[in-house]
């Protein structure tokens, strides 16, 4: 850590009330019914004080932990695409004038917003969008206007999920590019305190307008163990060693008949995957039948029109659609951005209804690979 | 405040989800259930359309969507612009009722061109199956008025019966340009019929090839690219020398949507136009 500060949890209400002084609009983990999402935070207050989460594959529970802890759970359900890349949106709206048409245009994203609380393996989630939305010639302009204007506080994890596998994708648990400041939460003694770090020019400006006092290198060291001791508790793995080639050389495999019996294509683990960006449009017109809007809706891969067209349907099993989702997080990504479409955040496990879990499912391909099968 | 993802000198943005408006000029009926819309070209983005033989638009039908469309006119007329559809569902059908002076949007144009420098000093080899014909007639206007560069040219082409036949006047008129072959097949004739009958593959052993020498472009039904691309390489065609055009669902044309992926193959934007050994490979699974 280059220079890192030591904050009490009142820096961290500072810390939101100068943002907020500064227009951002606030999110951040707060409580919502049974679950820990992201939302509108006004306080600190909001956050989901003393709650921690149990996950593990289809299941996710919040349990009670450290009644002091801000950030003592692992990750909320939906990740924050969903405020970069609304799930809904609409496009232009368009009015018949006589023969002739009129177009308005939606306005691009004016919103800006301060992220509290982004994970490690969600920051680069956040880069992969940033790939995927603005490569080559055309681009997502809402997506990047929101994206440019963002605000990130990190927040390093201090407690391993039972689903989560960051340390293979590479991702976490400790965060270490695109964030703002980056802080560490520390429960010791009857000590609770942060560890701020910036991580650019801005950052540094509001870590020196909130005033902390420098952290000793003791506090330093405590929050080097959190990220140590969080990583060593990571019992979940995904062997990534020639991965992409491994599911391209497969795609005939036996195991995805195998997972097609227990997957119901219900696209829940599409719709938390903090990468997953595959849309649709919508058409609609008023009952006068003199305007209509088009709007921009997120899809799945697993519905069944996603690769329909008018003389047939390209994908109709269910085989064939977990084996598109799968193969283009861990194989075909790296193939059209460079990097996989897999940050290891468990999410998919988690909130899949018959907990089908991707690095199970890898490790079934990869233990019978082709080459082995033919042997047999 | 993060690393911009984008540099600001550089955003002068291409809203690609943005359609432009156009007119239509006329609307002409190629066969029962197969148009084709002449358009005043807009501008996009600002500038004069212009595209590349293989390219496409999508159109969109006020209210009810968009289709990704081929266009089917000679890209040297810069004052006109046309696709030709065939009706087949929602949005084509409403495109199908569409009257002079009406107004379409268009996004475009997208994807990849049909392999033209490639050719020079070549033969060149058009397949087409049906409506695939459409995205080849821009190649074709280029090809006979830059007759001079290039080898012999041969275009097969099938449809469902006569009367299905599109372009007929154009048919005959390329195939009186010199050196020049065309020749047309029908999977039913009627009364009056006397050409071929039966699947383009079969029209092969009518022409001689001069294999090495050869530029193939096909476009069709993927089952006739495929017994196409069969029949090319069992006369000894390389794979480099075929290429084809391939359909999937499209909703957005510019690689964002997802919904066009075939392998890591976004096919709007790394195709629909595809060298065969980029997509030969995942053609022979299925589902994919
Ligand atoms: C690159 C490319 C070039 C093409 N060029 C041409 C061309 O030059 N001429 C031509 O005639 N055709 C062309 N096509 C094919 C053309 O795009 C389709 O025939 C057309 O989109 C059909 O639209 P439709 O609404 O009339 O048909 P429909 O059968 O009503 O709908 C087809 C489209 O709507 C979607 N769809 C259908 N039912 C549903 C449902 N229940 N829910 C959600 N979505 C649904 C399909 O996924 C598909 O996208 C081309 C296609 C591509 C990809
Ligand atoms: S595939 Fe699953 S584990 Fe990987 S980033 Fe998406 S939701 Fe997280
Ligand atoms: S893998 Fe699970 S979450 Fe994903 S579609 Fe299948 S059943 Fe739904």
């Amino acid at each position: 850590m280059t220079s890192a500060f030591r904050m009490n949890p009142d820096g961290l209400q500072r810390l939101l009330a100068l943002l907020q002084q500064m227009d951002y609009e606030t999110i951040g983990p707060t409580m919502s019914g049974d679950a820990i999402t992201y939302d509108r935070i006004a306080s600190i207050s909001d956050l989901p004080v003393g709650w921690t989460d149990e996950q593990a594959p289809g299941i996710y529970r919040l349990v009670r932990g450290d009644d002091r802890e801000y950030f003592g759970y692992t990750l909320p359900a939906q990740s924050w695409k969903r405020f970069l890349y609304p799930p809904f949106r609409k496009l232009f709206s368009i009015k018949k004038n006589g023969k002739s048409l009129e177009l308005d245009e939606a306005e691009s994203g004016t919103a800006k917003y301060a992220f509290i609380g982004v994970r490690a393996c969600e920051l680069s989630a956040i880069s992969i969008q940033d790939k995927v939305f603005n490569l080559g010639e055309y681009r997502d302009d809402n997506y990047l206007s929101l994206r440019k204007k963002i605000f990130v506080v990190a927040v390093n994890c201090s407690h391993a999920g039972d689903n989560c596998f960051c340390t293979s994708m590479k991702t976490g648990p400790g965060a270490k590019h695109d964030f703002d400041i980056a802080l560490t939460e520390i429960l010791k003694e009857g000590d609770h305190y942060f560890i701020a770090e910036a991580g650019t020019e801005a950052g540094s400006a509001i870590i020196e307008m909130i005033g902390p006092g420098k952290a000793t290198d003791d506090e330093i060291a405590a929050a080097d163990n959190v990220v140590r001791e969080t990583a060593a508790h990571i019992t979940k793995s995904m062997d990534t060693r020639g991965l992409p080639e491994l599911l391209a050389d497969n795609l005939e495999h036996s195991q995805w008949e195998d997972v097609a019996k227990r997957c119901l294509t219900c696209g829940n683990c599409t719709m938390v995957c903090p990468t997953c960006f595959c849309s649709t449009v919508e058409d609609a017109t008023d009952l006068s039948g003199q305007v209509a809007e088009r709007f921009r809706r997120w899809d799945s891969c697993f519905t069944m029109d996603f690769a329909k067209v008018s003389g047939g349907n390209f994908r109709i099993s269910p085989k064939s659609r977990y084996r598109q989702w799968l193969t283009h997080k861990l194989s075909s990504w790296v193939d059209q951005f460079g990097v996989s479409g897999c940050v290891g955040c468990g999410r998919c496990i988690a909130w899949c209804p018959v907990g089908i879990d991707l690095t199970a499912e890898v490790k079934a391909i990869r233990g019978t690979s082709v080459k082995q099968e033919k042997e047999v | 405040m993060i690393e911009s993802p984008v540099a600001d000198n550089e955003i002068e943005a291409v809203n690609a989800m943005t359609p432009a408006l156009a007119a239509i000029r006329r609307v002409t009926w190629e066969t029962d259930d197969t148009f084709t819309l002449l358009i005043d070209p807009p501008l996009m983005n600002g500038r004069p359309f212009s595209f590349r033989p293989g390219q496409f638009n999508m159109v969109y039908a006020f209210g009810l969507g968009e289709s990704a469309i081929s266009i089917s006119s000679d890209p040297a007329k810069s004052n006109s612009l046309a696709h030709t559809i065939h009706r087949v569902g929602t949005v084509t059908s409403a495109l199908s009722r569409l009257r002079r002076g009406d107004t379409i949007g268009l996004r475009g144009p997208f994807g990849t061109a049909w392999p033209l420098e490639e050719a020079v000093g070549k033969d060149v080899c058009i397949a087409a199956g049906g409506i695939g014909l459409a995205p080849l007639r821009p190649v074709i206007y280029t090809l006979i008025s830059r007759r001079k560069e290039f080898g012999r040219i041969v275009i097969l082409y099938g449809a469902r019966s006569p009367l299905d036949l599109l372009y007929r006047v154009e048919l005959e008129e390329w195939s009186k340009v010199p050196n020049t072959e065309v020749i047309i097949t029908v999977d039913r004739g009627d009364s009056s019929w006397k050409g071929h009958i039966g699947v383009v593959t079969a029209l092969f052993s009518y022409i001689k090839m001069d294999s090495p020498s050869t530029i193939a472009m096909v476009c069709g039904p993927e089952i006739m690219m495929k017994y196409t691309y069969e029949e090319l390489e069992r006369r000894g065609l390389s794979q480099e020398q075929i290429y084809i055009s391939m359909e999937r669902n499209m909703k957005c044309g510019v690689g964002l949507c997802g919904h066009c992926q075939f392998g890591p193959r976004f096919i709007c934007k790394d195709g629909p136009v595809f060298r065969l050994p980029q997509v030969r490979h995942l053609l022979d699974k299925k589902e994919i």
